[in-house]
């Protein structure tokens, strides 16, 4: 989906998005309340000054609204191909461009800024671990790709035939990509069909305090050990619970 | 007291915690004799270890209490997946519950484990949400990154989120390893075998040239301990959650980074341009001399 | 994978309570996990190996460890990435020396 047709989707009220470089930002009406939007299009790889761009986007909200309660909430709109993969790049330190944002959609939320991520198109590993993964919740439109990597090149770094990656990829939710398989392990919170303005007024209202994906996971099935883990380092206890 | 001249990159995992805390301090949380193994690797054939790659638990450091984690570099190259990932969160967590005072993490990682693809993903997500929720109860998050798989992949940008990174020369921090991108853009990109190159882009020195970690010492457990103790004192005195001025301190550095650097081609060019009068020389300096070569002209970035 | 698993029963040498690891799951390596279990005096050994058809080495292997050691109540456990005899034998011996507080 186009990120024009998503956005009169999402705000029939209007908005003021506008996008440059593949970079979009802005305002929008979303029920009652004006919120901030930030994201990406055109599956971009996320190199060092498109993340810098989304950080200072996001720094810029915080500045604009501190005092004010409640604070303005942030929509992350995610599709990239992922990380950008150049050596310029890794010599600047992407991973502290990245950081950087993960650390500023933090501030935002510690702040009292409700943030809400949605995959509309691609998401793959690095280009959104510190946008929409950094999220109060992330949600993602049915035809959405969310993957880690394309089975290809997992098979030729993990030695894994290919064949027995597609075989794993039909049934386990563990290898295949889709918005369902990461529902089911907790990674998004929820997939939206129809009245998409509605799903986004329901998602800001509902948004989790805290990091409950591993919970999530657990009581869905996708990720039966995680959630033990955690609390039985918790508890001191060198046994899981069952 | 420990004096530990021994490697830290030859060590293993177990016995960088040995070695590196106070003699004999060390618990362990969910030890291998729990036997909390990987619950996918088995479907791919691939062998499990009984800690799934990471030792976690509590120790004392020059007497103070801690809580520490270490990655085993060999076993799949330390990547996270499931279990390792809920390991590295749960003590993070319960750090943050116990109020302990400062994490230590001696990560060594390629990232996501790839055998757990999606799995791994979330885990290093919720690892980066738990280093940031454990500096905003009070605790102190510090990286060791000198072990021979570097700190890459979505690990490299949670070692840039926690308080401060120290480094050895032979230690790398990145995110996307070189072989991945001559891979996607060709070996004219990024040559994954020209080693000098690897580690002027990727390596300890350049980091901390750059300002992306705050020590930089010789292979050796005692002297990360050292720089351990001493970097967890000052972190413990200041606030250990980034708020909003630090954060758009970061972000003017970044900016200026790319515009100062963003159209060199090596990193050399950058050393020149930061004033350092040998750039070439820079490589065969061993931790001392390069550290005093490098303090009249490093940033001092976060 | 393959597992294979032995028991060699009337150890004579008893081990001390907190169990030790020792080794590395990478190419060429392995781990051993040993631990005092009370098992009727016997000595087991639990074999994850990713060298498929090698019992008979295995076997060997674990006999001359048995010889060497006699270990009783005890419980090993291993996981293995192709390791050879000789490095598999140093890690069991690392193992117990470990577990005996001898000087590795």
């Amino acid at each position: 989906m186009d990120w024009q047709t998503l956005a009169t989707a999402l705000f029939p009220r209007g908005h003021s998005l506008t996008e440059l470089d593949n970079f979009l930002s802005g305002s929008a009406q979303s029920g009652e309340q004006t919120i901030a939007v930030v994201g990406t299009t055109g599956h971009a790889p996320i190199g060092v000054e498109i993340a810098l761009a989304q950080a200072r986007f996001v720094l810029q909200t915080v500045r604009e609204h501190l005092g004010e309660n409640p604070r303005r909430p942030i929509l992350m709109l995610v599709d990239t191909a992922g990380q950008r993969l150049r050596h310029r790049d890794e010599m600047l330190g992407i991973n502290s461009y990245m950081a950087h944002l993960g650390k500023c959609v933090e501030l935002a939320r510690r702040e009292g800024h409700k943030v809400i991520a949605l995959v509309y198109d691609q998401a793959l590993s690095g280009g959104f671990i510190t946008s929409g993964l950094m999220a109060d919740a992330c949600y993602a439109l049915p035809d959405a790709t969310i993957r880690v990597m394309g089975l290809p090149a997992m098979a030729r770094i993990t030695k894994v035939p290919e064949q027995r990656l597609v075989e794993l990829a039909a049934s386990n939710p563990v290898f295949a990509p889709g918005p369902e398989n990461y529902l089911r392990m907790g990674g998004v919170q929820d997939i939206w069909r129809g009245d998409l303005a509605a799903q986004l007024e329901q998602a800001l209202a509902a948004a989790p305090a805290g990091d409950v994906r591993s919970k999530l996971g657990q009581q869905r099935g996708g990720r039966n050990f995680a959630q033990r883990v955690i609390e039985a380092i918790m508890a001191d206890s060198d046994v899981l619970a069952p | 007291m420990n004096n530990d001249m021994r490697s830290y990159l030859e060590s293993t995992a177990r016995e960088r915690v040995e070695r590196l805390f106070d003699a004999g301090s060390f618990v362990e949380f969910l030890p291998p004799s729990s036997r909390v193994i990987s619950p996918h690797l088995g479907q791919l054939d691939a062998p499990v270890a009984f800690d799934d790659g990471v030792v976690v638990g509590r120790a004392t450091l020059g007497g103070q209490r801690v809580f520490a984690a270490a990655q085993e570099g060999g076993f799949m190259g330390g990547a996270v997946g499931e279990v390792h990932g809920a390991k590295l969160v749960g003590l993070l967590r319960r750090a943050a519950a116990d109020k302990i005072p400062a994490v230590v993490l001696l990560l060594e990682t390629g990232g996501v484990r790839l055998h757990e693809a999606n799995a791994g993903l979330i885990a290093v997500s919720e690892v980066m949400r738990a280093v940031l929720d454990a500096r905003a109860a009070g605790v102190a998050v510090v990286t060791l990154a000198g072990g021979s798989n570097g700190v890459f992949g979505g690990m490299g940008i949670v070692a840039r989120c926690t308080n401060a990174i120290l480094m050895s020369e032979e230690g790398r921090l990145a995110m996307s390893g070189p072989e991945v991108i001559e891979t996607a853009s060709g070996v004219e990109e990024f040559d994954s075998r020209d080693r000098a190159l690897v580690w002027r882009t990727t390596g300890g020195k350049h980091r901390y040239l750059l300002g992306d970690c705050q020590a930089i010492v010789a292979d050796s457990v005692a002297q990360f301990r050292q720089a351990a103790i001493e970097t967890i004192a000052a972190c413990c005195s200041r606030p250990t959650a980034p708020g909003l001025a630090e954060l758009e301190q970061e972000h003017a550095m970044l900016g200026e980074r790319i515009v100062r650097f963003g159209a060199m081609t090596d990193p050399l060019d950058i050393w020149a341009a930061l004033g350092i009068e040998e750039p070439a020389a820079i490589p065969m300096l061993d931790a001392a001399q390069f550290v005093a070569a490098a303090s009249a002209h490093r940033l001092g970035g976060r | 994978m393959e597992t294979l698993t032995y028991r060699f029963e009337n150890g004579m040498r008893a081990l001390p309570p907190q169990p030790r690891v020792i080794g590395v799951v990478g190419s060429g390596n392995l781990e051993v996990l040993i631990e005092s279990t009370p098992q009727g005096g016997a000595c087991t050994i639990d074999i994850k190996t990713a060298a498929v058809g090698f019992g008979a080495t295995w076997q060997a292997v674990m006999q001359d460890f048995h010889d060497r050691w006699q270990l009783m109540d005890a419980s090993i456990a291993i996981n293995d990435m192709g390791a050879t005899p000789a490095v598999v034998s140093l890690r069991l011996d690392q193992a117990v020396e470990t577990m005996l507080g001898a000087t590795p």
